[in-house]
């Protein structure tokens, strides 16, 4: 059956299939797009995606649960967007999207997607822990809930309830403390950003989850907003303003490297460490800020930055967008875009691989464990950097 | 459970072989204007030994066996036109050795252009392969084995001259050396053993071209592309003829096309020169500019079109969006270089017919010895009129080839049959022996240089 409905059935078969959209910016290697990079078959690169989408929209191939997973493995890094010489390339993951929009239409998802959004439906999270929980990353620090502060710290589903995420919540809560910033956050009010419900094409569920955080930001008198996560940065910028949610957003990194120029942070002890920073998606590519995270940690005394071979908008995806840090489909090989990153990493000779996500930094810590690459390389947030 | 499913899972395992209806889809289908052909099983092999299982598999089974590089011949090459296992060797993508002195590096077949630019640009930035005009990841064993040329075709040649041994699994499933490399030595040249390599320009239906060791130049500090351009076709030959003689330029490539509507009916020549220093430069634009085409600006019928163009990447895929359509093909040939104006204008009428803005491209193969000259047609994939017109008039300019005394390049079934209807009869009846000799069970890429006689 054809789906009509389908928003780009008017440019999808422009693909060509070339391939440009396999490479980093400086064409190192055909596995720069995760979902490529994990299973090597051409149905999984960006090209073979949008030649499946549209044979599936025009009724030339039947949903199964295997095209389903084809479509659900796009991680959304717009590695694609980046190396595709056309000029609809700007499009690509949006047309991933919305063949997304189409299956939740359908309510044909693979259990891993539907268990995914079921949890935000009911619970605000992915996870499927109560909302209750949801403050709990808080207990035992000085962070306070919010109340006319000049900030609102939104955390985000993995450092609310990610143990090791949380981790590094707490130490962005504590600097942020440090250095005078006045903010508070929303503990068990919090609810999911949104952001990787739009990723994966509910559509409905989004407009849900984005009404009722404008409703609450904005009755709680919200105007700057701090995310630990840039997926919620990406959120909160980018579809928030399409319903009605204007506010003044940040990534933390921008904040400490404003902090850190303005010497608020200066007292920060000395790290002896050779690092190299890991960009992610939600603040590099979607974003275009490589600087913030690589200021900040140029500014720490002590520490030696070295670079990845594939970086800025070059950079590997840990694999982890689009929902996948859940959905896991990337997952369980060597080939793992996370597992190829963290050898990666391990390359540089870093003793730190440093991230400023709190998905990059589940990823990668399985990922450095899973290489046994853990007696030599310690993957932390940059916020955990600056808190030691 | 299907039993060669069963065994290909065995062999790459279960994330690199696949059955289903989403794989078979995707490499049923050519960037081209090709029909599709499904394959009944995709697999992804990791190295030579798993060809050869895979082959032997094939061999028991009947099943037969289509290699994959890139996929961008767009001529529907590497469709499995009857069936059988898609094999996508871009898994086989290591770079095995690196002879700095003697210039030469040992890739396995499934690597990119790309990767193997990026790693020279990087570790080696003196040194550079023929990189051909394709997308870069276009594979090194897909290109060499349809006798691809590149951006150093002037001096050098094909990219299938300037192999220096190879590893291919044989049809029967032996896996042998050609080159220096089979005698224990290093694989630095192919040359002076007997001349037993029957597997360049077969389309992988002799065997599957696993390892190689290609030639690498010099590659110069100073890099720089300079536009020259007439009006009257009728020059290209000789200019050409006059530039390969001083041979100071790295690429020479005669170009025109209807779009944009300033290009159209005037030729360029695209020079590409290099050096390390700004004095061999200068030398070799005195050469090329002021010796050969001075004289052409000073009676009035040339001009320089630009000077001192950074040398960029071709992007060809740019080509099929043309009407924002997402498709293009083309026929390309090894011609005389003096075909150059008949060429074009016979191209251009063939475009005109089918509604197509035209687009032609000489790119000079040695000392003019021949181009590999190309009309191209862009199409709208999702209009199966456009589709139509463009195979119709990639047909056509196959028989054009001929006529005009050239040869098809990786011709598509279609050409191949063309060639063949036309071969001299003890060379087809060779190719016949040489292919039921190496493939007795008529596995590897069936309908591919078929000789039916």
């Amino acid at each position: 059956m054809t789906r009509t409905a389908y928003k780009y059935n008017d440019i999808i078969h422009r693909c060509f299939r070339c391939g440009y959209c396999k490479f980093p910016t400086n064409w190192d290697d055909v596995n720069n797009c995760p979902a490529y990079a994990r299973f090597r078959l051409e149905s999984y690169s960006a090209g073979g995606r949008l030649w499946l989408i549209r044979a599936w929209v025009n009724g030339e191939l039947e949903w199964t649960e295997h095209l389903a997973k084809i479509v659900y493995a796009c991680a959304a890094c717009k590695n694609c967007v980046e190396k595709c010489p056309l000029s609809f390339s700007d499009e690509i993951v949006n047309m991933v999207i919305a063949a997304k929009n189409e299956m939740v239409e359908l309510g044909l998802l693979p259990a891993p997607v539907k268990s995914f959004l079921k949890n935000i439906q009911l619970h605000g999270n992915p996870y499927g822990i109560s909302a209750k929980k949801r403050s709990q990353w808080m207990e035992g620090t000085r962070v306070e809930t919010y109340s006319n502060q000049e900030f609102l710290y939104y955390v985000g589903c993995e450092g609310s309830y990610d143990t090791r995420a949380q981790q590094a919540a707490r130490a962005l809560g504590e600097l942020l403390l440090k250095a005078g910033v006045s903010f508070g956050v929303l503990g068990k009010k919090e609810i999911t950003d949104g952001n990787e419900v739009g990723m994966m094409g509910e559509d409905g569920l989004l407009e849900w989850v984005v009404e009722k955080n404008i409703k609450q930001f904005k009755e709680l008198g919200v105007k700057k907003i701090i995310t630990l996560s840039p997926h919620s940065y990406n959120a909160f910028k980018s579809i928030y303003p399409k319903f009605d949610g204007k506010f003044e957003v940040f990534h933390y990194t921008q904040i400490l490297s404003d902090l850190m120029k303005k010497r608020k942070l200066s007292d920060l002890k000395e790290i002896q460490k050779k690092v190299t920073f890991h960009d992610p998606c939600f603040l590099g590519r979607w974003n275009k800020d490589y600087d913030s995270p690589r200021n900040v940690l140029k500014s720490l005394k002590g520490i030696t930055l070295v670079e990845m071979e594939r970086n800025k908008k070059g950079a590997l995806c840990c694999g982890g967008g689009g929902g996948n840090f859940y959905t896991d489909i990337l997952g369980g090989s060597e080939d793992s875009p996370a597992r190829i990153r963290a050898r990666e990493a391990a390359d540089t000779g870093a003793e730190i691989l440093a991230v400023a996500c709190p998905n990059c930094l589940t990823m990668l810590e399985d990922a450095v464990k899973a290489e046994r690459l853990d007696d030599k390389l310690i993957v932390q947030d940059i916020s955990e950097i600056l808190a030691i | 459970m299907d039993a060669v499913y069963q065994a290909l899972v065995k062999i790459v395992g279960e994330d690199y072989a696949s059955n289903r209806p989403e794989e078979l889809f995707t490499y049923s289908k050519d960037l081209g204007t090709s029909e599709p052909k499904f394959p009944d099983y995709v697999a992804a092999p990791k190295t030579a030994e798993e060809v050869q299982k895979i082959i032997l598999l094939a061999n028991k089974k009947k099943v037969p066996v289509v290699p994959l590089g890139g996929g961008m011949s767009l001529a529907g090459l590497a469709l499995p036109l009857q069936g059988g296992i898609a094999l996508d060797l871009k898994r086989m993508d290591q770079i095995i050795e690196l002879n700095e002195k003697a210039r030469y590096v040992v890739v396995e077949a499934g690597i990119s252009n790309g990767k193997l630019t990026a790693y020279l640009h990087k570790h080696y930035p003196h040194l550079m392969h023929s990189e051909p005009g394709a997308p870069p990841a276009a594979t090194i064993g897909g290109n060499i084995a349809i006798h691809g040329q590149g951006d150093m075709a002037h001096p050098y040649g094909f990219n299938s001259d300037m192999v220096n041994g190879m590893e291919v699994v044989l049809p029967t499933g032996e896996i042998c050396k050609f080159g220096s490399c089979s005698i224990g030595s290093g694989w630095y040249t192919l040359h002076p053993l007997p001349d037993i390599g029957l597997f360049l320009g077969w389309n992988g239906s002799t065997g599957i071209i696993t390892k190689i060791s290609l030639r690498l130049f010099p590659c110069k500090k100073i890099r720089e592309m300079d536009l020259f351009v007439v009006e009257d076709e009728g020059l290209i030959p000789d200019l050409l003829y006059e530039l390969t003689h001083v041979g100071m330029a790295e690429d020479l490539i005669a170009f025109t096309s209807a779009i944009p509507p300033f290009m159209d009916g005037v030729h360029h020549i695209s020079m590409n020169i290099t050096g390390d220093t700004e004095e061999e430069m200068e030398f070799k634009r005195h050469l090329l500019l002021d010796g050969k085409l001075a004289r052409y600006i000073q009676d009035g019928t040339g001009g320089i079109g630009a000077v001192s163009q950074d040398i960029q990447r071709p992007q060809i895929s740019k080509s099929a969006d043309w009407k924002k359509g997402g498709g293009f093909e083309y026929v390309g040939s090894i011609m005389p270089v003096t075909a150059y104006p008949e060429c074009y204008r016979r191209g251009a009428e063939i475009s005109t017919r089918h509604n197509i803005p035209y687009t032609v491209l000489g790119r000079v193969i040695g000392s003019a010895h021949a181009m590999m000259f190309s009309w191209s047609y862009a199409f709208n994939r999702a209009d199966p009129e456009t589709v139509r017109h463009a195979r119709e008039a990639l047909h056509e300019t196959d028989s054009l080839v001929l006529e005009l005394g050239g040869t098809i390049w990786k011709p598509a079934v279609f050409g191949q049959k063309l060639m063949m209807d036309r071969m001299d009869s003890n060379t087809l009846q060779m190719m016949k022996k040489v292919k039921n000799l190496l493939d007795p069970n008529g596995i590897m890429n069936p309908g591919n240089w078929e000789v039916n006689e």
